[in-house]
């Protein structure tokens, strides 16, 4: 309690002074009982009730007309003498009297305080008010996490149209007319209205992408290329549309080693597992010489693939990734570009796939049904945005 | 192509387990699809001896029998087959065995009373033949006791994917060939023994069409019975999945799918004459074997006799001359065809055949006196005759490749430093001769090779791609650049602030159904329609990528959502000069029925308005660095959109950034949307490119020390005037002093006069050095109304 005692005691300690001569002098003086008047103003403002009240009751004791200011006024007609022992009394009045009233007006204020907040409670059990939650679409996600791992290997992103000419999405890659690849792409094709007799089509891989970069940017190069594309096969485990990165390697002295650390060093980034183990194996392409095709080791965990480990080992099996190669000297040569002065490799996987593989989704069908069911469930938060530092995958 | 371990044996010494020939397949590029192995079939399944047999108590046509199975214990087993009888040895399925045929699994158990402890099999149910007339009965010395499957040599089957650069692999011989190079045996030589003939051949073979056929071998073998071929041949052929037909039919089946050649046997009494091989003249037609009748054109070889077409050359035969039980005379063509022309002749005839994939890819050249020689010998060896000499109509191109090579390419484009002995050593092993100078010849039956890279792969792949070490691309040097384009980073950013929003992002289809294509493709130059969509519904090109994102909403509210909000970052595919492709980056969004749903606070539900769409048409824009302050809002939102509720957002009168509002009731109808929609559209191409800034430093800033002063002004204005426009004129009265102008009311009725309304601006003034006095604020005033009244607005008092 570091405040003045006050209150009536004080007044009584004051009142009571060693030689008795206050009391006489104040009789004397005054007419006036400064204890009594002290013990009144005291306990009306005990008694009062609201704020109203206490301010009345101070303008009567301290107002300009108050009794309390009335009685200092007297002090100034007083001897000196009488004023030394009349000043401190009243003035020690004037002070109990603010105090007593300071003291109430704050309890007073405080009680009507808690009364309104009393009054304001709510149900805070009821529910707040929604927003709307967005989301990203996993094969945005995953684009965007390749562009991240790749920056980290210096590819830069490219892309091409989607509707294409047959010279770029076939002849240009070392697919000419009548080459029987060309039938096992399953292309969709505009009607030909052309003279020249090129035929227009929905590209049906991210390869032409390489000859446009190559023609538009020359060598050397590294890009990877994701987008659209499109094969005429519709069931459970194709769909007209699909998504593919195309990635791109040309300089100087590129060999099948730098391939396969390429795709190594992005799988395992990719998955965040180190015991990704690739099975590279001779295939056929048009535009790559040599050619190979990777698997990729994975286990059944839970019912769902998952990729790691040796498709060789116990419980493994090997599932076909990727297809690649060192990019043949025709393709080269047809991105303007001289096949004795530059050599390089191309790769080609499916998106939607590895998205699949890495989070878990089963249909690849529902990826474009625009089910806000589904797209809420395996979409993005807008701020889970693949970082090397913060890490490329979002965890489940 | 399926061949079975026992015939890849003919081809290839080895020991390898079916397991080493897989696993040797996969690594050299011969993908292997699957491996069936019987033994794995017939498992459960064991060589039975019938000890005693006797009729069953209860069923006439049932017989109990006693069956030794080796392990001193007999078995009583039920059976009805009518050879079931006592001495006979056959296989016994115990219990727990799943019946090939049938996938059921055996078990023990009670029939019309008596226990049967397993079955004793047919053929037709171990998938042997189709032979069901009763039990296997095997020979009496077929030691009883052990597993069928052992006793009968089963056979692993490799069903494999044969690239389309290798036609030497769809013959077994090449299989073997490149399994011999990867060190898994030794290729045994091809045996074609020449066959005198005994007679000049009688009929004219020709060829005259050098193109498309250089040339057409053949002979006469007369005097043969066509019966069914051998059991050896037959087992291979069912291996590789065919049916045996005939003699004659098998036997140039099996010389295709051995040698990966090609051969027709013609039934020569079918013939009239001598046979050309010939372009195909215009209006003539074959009925080949599968039946059905082809349109020839003069672009097609065929080979033909005076009476008309019997062959469309290289890819089917024509049943009219097709060999059958009755056939005594057979002529056989060994030919070689243009590979160009077959393909273009069956991708016409849209037929595809064995002889079509090989020809196409291009058959050995060098291939086609053994190929009739090997022919020849099955044939009479099987149906007998004899035959004549041969015939050799043309030559086929006889010149092989060369290329030049260094082994030090090996390691400059494969990463593997191979030495040079052992890529001599695969090249040899693959036919391949290597010169001294490094001159590498490539055998007939490579046509894939024709450059050093080719070389590369054959000695990399025999030598095994596992070897290969990873290598790590250098790193760049300097400081690293953005990788992706501006933009690429536009379309991230706004994806991910569109998702910020609470919009759900959906990837919808490329393609549309035609009509709702239409309905939103006006004035960008006609769709894009699809010659062989793959259904009705995905014909068009999207023009827009509103339809998809609505149906969608469609499929969406079909589930039982009740509030929407979808949106698409993607290309509108347009016409651009001469029909070109024109593909531009949007962005759509979907605001569709609910907004809110009702609520403790809020009650009732609230549906989306046009002003939603108009804050998510600025708030992205802005996001994409489009200058929102300076845009304008103009109509013209186009048809799909409610004509009183949409607006344009433009740059200047011609650059249309987006458009917005609520759509039209009548494309909803078309979309059977029954809940209101907003939309918007945001053509991403169109938003002017920032200039890329020199640095990162932003212009300079320090916050005006004297505080702003708002002032408010209502205006009357005539009802058609739009608040915008008010707003910008108030904006523009003072730009020295006007920071920024708020419309905050927008009010018509009670003293407000007809015609008219009291639209009420807040205006946030920014003193400079010092504060305004009551002059320079009326002044300002002043300015503000003068604005305003050139738009025919009076300050209300």
């Amino acid at each position: 309690m570091g405040r003045r005692a006050s209150g009536p005691e004080a007044l009584r300690d004051g009142a009571i002074a060693p030689n008795g001569s206050a009391l006489q002098t104040l009789t004397d003086l005054g007419k006036v009982d400064i204890a009594a008047t002290g013990t009144e103003a005291l306990a009306r403002i005990a008694a009062a009730q609201d704020l109203d009240t206490i301010e009345g009751l101070r303008v009567s004791f301290l107002g300009k007309q108050g009794s309390i200011s009335g009685l200092l006024k007297t002090l100034g007609g007083m001897s000196p003498e009488a004023r030394q022992v009349e000043g401190p009394k009243i003035h020690g009045l004037r002070e109990t009297v603010t105090n007593a009233l300071a003291e109430r007006k704050a309890a007073l204020e405080g009680a009507a305080l808690e009364a309104r907040l009393s009054a304001e409670t709510i149900d805070l059990t009821l529910p707040a008010p929604e927003a709307p939650k967005g989301s990203i679409h996993p094969v945005s996600q995953v684009m965007d996490e390749l562009a991240e791992i790749f920056a980290d290997m210096g590819f830069a992103v490219a892309s091409g149209p989607e509707i294409e000419d047959d010279w770029h999405n076939f002849t240009a890659l070392n697919m000419p007319e009548s080459h029987p690849a060309r039938a096992m792409h399953d292309t969709f094709y505009f009607p030909s209205d052309a003279p020249s007799g090129t035929r227009t089509l929905l590209r049906t891989h991210t390869s032409p992408v390489q000859i446009r970069t190559m023609l538009s940017e020359g060598a050397p190069l590294r890009i990877i290329a994701p987008g659209r594309v499109y094969r005429s096969d519709s069931d459970a485990t194709h769909t007209p549309m699909f998504h593919q990165v195309e990635g791109l390697v040309i300089d100087k002295g590129i060999h099948l080693g730098h391939l396969k650390w390429t795709l190594e060093t992005f799988l395992k980034a990719f998955f965040e597992r180190d015991d990704i183990v690739l099975r590279l194996r001779p295939s056929y392409f048009p535009f790559t010489e040599p050619s190979v095709e990777v698997d990729t080791g994975y286990s059944f965990e839970g019912g769902r693939r998952v990729i790691g480990g040796s498709g060789d080992d116990p419980g493994h099996a090997w599932m076909e990734l990727l297809g690649s190669g060192m990019i043949n000297r025709h393709v080269i040569a047809a991105g303007g570009l001289d096949p004795d002065e530059w050599q390089g490799f191309a790769f080609g996987a499916g998106i939607d796939r590895l998205a699949m593989l890495k989070y878990g989704m089963n249909d690849l069908r529902a990826f474009f049904d625009g089910d806000v069911r589904w797209l809420r469930h395996y979409g993005f938060s807008m701020l889970d945005m693949p970082t090397l530092s913060g890490g490329v995958g979002t965890p489940a | 192509m399926k061949f079975s371990l026992t015939w890849l044996k003919d081809h290839l010494e080895t020991e390898a387990t079916a397991d080493q020939v897989a696993a040797t397949l996969n690594a050299i590029g011969l993908e292997v699809e699957s491996v069936e192995d019987p033994a794995a079939k017939l498992a459960g399944f064991r060589i039975a001896r019938v000890l005693t047999a006797e009729k069953h108590p209860q069923a006439d046509k049932l017989q109990v029998l006693t069956v030794d199975t080796g392990d001193g214990n007999p078995l009583q087993v039920v059976c009805g087959a009518p050879n079931a009888r006592a001495g006979l040895v056959g296989v016994l399925g115990l219990p727990g065995a799943l019946v090939p045929s049938n996938g059921m699994e055996l078990r023990k158990s009670a029939i019309r009373g008596v226990e049967s402890n397993g079955m004793m099999c047919s053929s037709r149910e171990l998938e042997l033949s189709d032979d069901h007339e009763g039990i296997i009965e095997l020979p009496a010395d077929a030691p009883v006791g052990m597993p069928f499957a052992e006793y009968r040599g089963a056979d692993p089957v490799f069903d494999i994917a044969i690239t389309p650069n290798r036609p030497d692999c769809m013959g077994v011989h090449g299989i073997a060939r490149d399994l011999a190079a990867a060190g898994l045996g030794k290729l045994k030589p091809i045996a074609a023994q020449a066959v005198p003939g005994s007679f000049p051949c009688p009929r004219e073979i020709r060829t005259d069409d050098p193109e498309g056929c250089p040339a057409f071998y053949g002979r006469i073998v007369r005097g043969v019975k066509n019966g069914s071929s051998p059991q050896w041949i037959q087992d291979r052929l069912k291996s590789a999945g065919q049916r045996p037909i005939s003699a004659l039919v098998d036997l140039t089946n099996f010389v295709m799918l051995a040698y990966g050649r090609p051969a027709h046997a013609y039934d020569l009494a079918q013939l009239s004459r001598g046979v050309t091989a010939r372009r195909a003249r215009e209006g003539e037609t074959c009925v080949a074997l599968n039946g059905k009748e082809y349109a020839l054109d003069a672009g097609m070889t065929v080979i033909a006799d005076e009476a008309g077409v019997h062959d469309i050359a290289g890819i089917m035969g024509g049943e009219h001359s097709g060999c059958s039980e009755a056939t005594t005379d057979v002529l056989l063509e060994i030919a070689y065809f243009d590979p160009l022309r077959i393909a273009e002749t069956g991708r016409k005839l849209n037929l595809t055949s064995d002889a079509r994939s090989r020809f196409e890819r291009g058959v050995d050249p060098g291939f086609l006196d053994a190929g009739l020689e090997i022919l020849t010998t099955l044939i009479i060896e099987t149906c007998g005759g004899e035959a004549s000499e041969a015939v050799r109509a043309g030559t086929p191109p006889a010149a092989l490749k060369t290329v030049a090579y260094d082994p030090a390419r090996a390691a400059q484009l494969g990463g593997e430093d191979i030495p040079e002995v052992e890529q001599k050593r695969i090249l040899a092993a693959l036919g391949f001769t290597v010169g001294a100078d490094w001159t590498v010849t490539v055998p007939g039956w490579r046509p894939d090779i024709d450059s050093w890279p080719d070389i590369v792969e054959e000695v990399v792949r025999i030598h095994g791609l596992d070897a290969v070490a990873s290598t790590p691309l250098p790193r760049a040097d300097g400081v690293a650049k953005p990788t992706a384009t501006p933009v690429q980073r536009l379309e991230r950013r706004l994806r991910r602030a569109a998702a910020a929003r609470g919009l759900n992002e959906a990837i919808t289809w490329s393609f549309l159904p035609e009509g709702e294509a239409d309905h939103f493709a006006d004035g960008n130059g006609g769709l894009w329609l699809l010659e062989n969509p793959i259904s009705e519904d995905m014909m068009a090109m999207r023009p827009s990528l509103l339809p998809g994102l609505l149906a969608a909403t469609r499929r969406n509210l079909d589930r039982g959502a009740s509030g929407l909000r979808l949106f698409e970052i993607g290309r509108r595919y347009l016409r651009g000069e001469a029909g070109r492709s024109d593909e531009r980056l949007s962005l759509g969004v979907v605001l569709a029925g609910e907004k809110t749903s009702r609520g403790w606070s809020n009650g009732k539900t609230a549906e989306f308005d046009a002003f939603d769409a108009k804050a998510e048409a600025l708030a992205l824009l802005a996001e994409a660095g489009a200058p929102v302050d300076n845009l304008m809002v103009m109509a013209e939102a186009g048809s799909q959109f409610h004509p009183g509720q949409s607006a344009t957002l433009r740059l200047g009168p011609k650059t249309v950034l987006a458009r917005f509002g609520m759509l039209h009731p009548s494309t909803l109808k078309a979309f059977d949307i029954d809940v209101p929609v907003a939309a918007v559209e945001l053509f991403l191409d169109a938003i002017p490119a920032k200039k890329r800034a020199a640095g990162f430093a932003r212009v300079s800033y320090a916050p005006p020390p004297l505080q702003a002063v708002t002032r408010d002004f209502a205006f009357l204005v005539p009802v058609a005037t739009p608040a915008g426009d008010l707003a910008r004129a108030v904006r523009g009265a003072d730009k020295a002093n006007i920071v920024s102008v708020r419309l905050f009311d927008d009010f018509r009725g009670q003293g407000v006069p007809d015609g008219q309304k009291s639209l009420a601006v807040e205006v946030t003034l920014q003193p400079g050095e010092k504060s305004y006095d009551e002059a320079e604020l009326k002044a300002i005033a002043e300015r503000i109304t003068a604005a305003a009244a050139k738009l025919g607005a009076v300050l209300r008092g």
